[in-house]
């Protein structure tokens, strides 16, 4: 049996249906294959007990569930409005100046995945930017290089 | 801020540790509750007239004695604490689970004992890895508390992002482990609600309220605030003014004291355009609009609300149309489609709203644009497109000179200077041209 098949038997402990364990169970193959890959649905789906089609159709409705691949690192962008009123576009252009890509694309070497998100409930700490699900709070577009070369440097 | 209840002693200590929190008689209250025995920890809590603080502001007494006894109905009783805090604006539950962990669970431990659940799930939305983190060393610390825990059982539950679990059977779904839409009610949760069985849904600052309303009583604590509005409310403050953050101010404080005593006024000392009160859900107040008091009487007067408490403050340089389109967009990606006039009706209004934007609408469309925004509202099963539409509609509302302009000079007469003009939303990426066609 595979580690995902364990963990998953685990989680699905967790809860009085197993039915509630399919984000967390997502959420890890997801983790261990780096998207939701068809192989990566298809463990995910054995483990639970149920088809891929069911843990393709529930993955797709969710923004932190990928059904393609992503890089390994993943750089999201608040652009919602309290962000925005402090110049999170800014952030944002210049994420695509010293990443080389637009948003919303992989860099060529696989390596990070930029995005805009929506609120990322830092409102008062703006811009967000969420590193690889941790929040940078005060971001400002001169900041930006140094996080990107903590990500190059795999800090 | 003498009033502090939810964050009581949490700028003066560490309480996200146990020690610290039973150090200022943390748990107290859990242990106070038991020994009064379920009914009258619901009547406590009536008594201080809390309503819901996620936004719908129902009171929560009312909300517990809806679960049905064990012998009306005997599946087993859970409680859901709604963590999916989304709503643009708001960021309060973040900081309430990062800063005080141990009274929000403590609050959750209560409300278990007040509505007989012995499972209480905290569903957290996905991002929130930080609030997340800090919880789940709060509950490794109880592990061996059985004094504390006594039996009940704390799953935290992560979502996945969507901003639509946040609507209360649209997370019960979520929770289930499938898409999260919403359900038809009735039957209410508090009937049918997860496992098809009878469900509390409150809210993270809810939960936190309840141990110092056992605490101090909740007569003492209806003593806070003005009628209708009791207590405290934890405001999120963001967008254009020298100091954003959350506070915890007392119901009732006016809007301007918000923006100019907490905020600071507004960055570089700008005139105020306009203020979103309660997350953007709610209707925009202007300038002139802000000598209100921050409840539900007095907001609902000017037919606006405290939502989810999150106050974004704009400044003169700011758009109305450019506001209009991020909201709209925003709701254009977080629509579940499940209703058609929501799945649709926003991608119009966004459309239309692009159009007014880049100068390409007729007058008509203006018209069109409350013509889509009415044919939203109260035909769907959740809020959230109406709540789209009143946003949108509210902005048109009151500042219609704003929107005619565009239309009349074939341009934004904001263009580039406005902070908001062309900020990339998620659903930009791939959905739809920048300029649609809107038919005649």
């Amino acid at each position: 049996m595979s580690e995902l098949y364990t963990e998953v038997q685990r989680l699905k402990e967790t809860y009085p249906d197993w039915h509630s364990a399919m984000l967390p169970a997502l959420r890890l193959a997801q983790e261990k294959h780096g998207y939701l890959s068809p192989e990566a649905l298809r463990e995910c789906a054995d483990a639970l007990g149920t088809t891929p089609a069911v843990c393709e159709a529930v993955a797709s409705f969710y923004d932190m569930l990928h059904l393609k691949p992503i890089g390994l690192h993943m750089v999201e962008v608040c652009t919602n409005v309290s962000c925005a009123l402090v110049g999170a576009q800014q952030v944002l252009e210049r994420f695509e100046q010293e990443l080389g890509v637009s948003a919303g694309e992989t860099t060529a070497d696989g390596e990070v995945t930029l995005r805009p998100i929506e609120c990322l409930g830092g409102c008062g700490w703006a811009t967000i930017v969420s590193v690889d699900h941790h929040y940078r709070t005060h971001v400002k577009p001169e900041d930006v290089p140094r996080i990107v070369q903590e990500l190059r440097n795999g800090e | 801020m003498a009033n502090e209840v939810v964050f009581a002693d949490a700028y003066e200590r560490d309480l996200t540790k146990l020690a610290e929190y039973e150090a200022i008689g943390g748990y107290a209250a859990l242990a106070k509750a038991r020994t009064m025995g379920p009914q009258a920890v619901i009547d406590e809590v009536s008594a201080s007239e809390l309503r819901g603080r996620g936004g719908a502001f129902f009171p929560t007494g009312r909300k517990w004695a809806f679960i049905p006894k064990p012998d009306q109905n005997p599946n087993p009783h859970y409680l859901v604490v709604n963590a999916d805090e989304s709503e643009p604006g708001s960021f309060k539950d973040n900081e309430i689970m990062a800063r005080v962990p141990h009274r929000f669970i403590e609050g959750c431990l209560i409300t278990a004992h007040a509505v007989e659940a012995k499972w209480v799930f905290v569903y957290i939305r996905g991002e929130y890895t930080g609030p997340y983190e800090v919880l789940v060393a709060a509950l490794e610390e109880l592990k061996a508390r059985d004094d504390i825990l006594d039996g009940v059982t704390i799953v935290l539950h992560r979502g996945a992002g969507a901003y639509i679990c946040g609507e209360e059977t649209a997370l019960l779904e979520s929770l289930e482990g499938k898409r999260g839409q919403p359900r038809t009610k009735p039957p209410f949760p508090a009937v049918e609600g997860l496992y098809r069985s009878p469900t509390v849904v409150n809210n993270v600052e809810t939960m936190a309220t309840i141990p110092p309303i056992i605490d101090i009583g909740g007569a003492e604590y209806a003593k806070l605030g003005v009628p209708d509005s009791r207590g405290t409310r934890v405001v999120s403050i963001s967008g254009h003014v020298k100091r954003p953050g959350n506070y915890e101010i007392e119901n009732g404080t006016s809007v301007r004291s918000l923006i100019y005593d907490l905020g600071g006024g507004i960055t570089e000392d700008r005139p105020l355009k306009a203020v979103i009160p309660g997350g953007s859900s709610t209707v925009i107040l202007r300038y002139d609009e802000i000598d209100v008091g921050y409840d539900f009487n007095s907001l609902l007067a000017l037919k606006t609300a405290m939502g989810s408490a999150g106050v974004v403050v704009l400044d003169d340089r700011c758009c109305m149309v450019q506001l209009g389109i991020r909201i709209s967009e925003f709701y254009e990606h977080e629509s579940c489609g499940k209703c058609t006039p929501c799945r649709e009706g926003t991608r119009w209004m966004t459309q239309i709203l692009r159009r007014l934007e880049a100068g390409e609408a007729d007058q008509h469309e203006l018209d069109l644009l409350l013509d889509v925004c009415d044919r939203i509202n109260g035909k769907c099963l959740c809020p959230l497109g109406e709540t789209a539409a009143i946003a949108v509609a509210s902005y048109v509302d009151k500042f219609r000179g704003e929107f005619q302009q565009h239309v009349d000079e074939g341009a934004c007469p904001f263009g580039e200077s406005s902070p908001l003009h062309n900020v990339l939303a998620p659903v930009a990426m791939h959905t739809h041209s920048p300029v649609a066609v809107v038919p005649a």
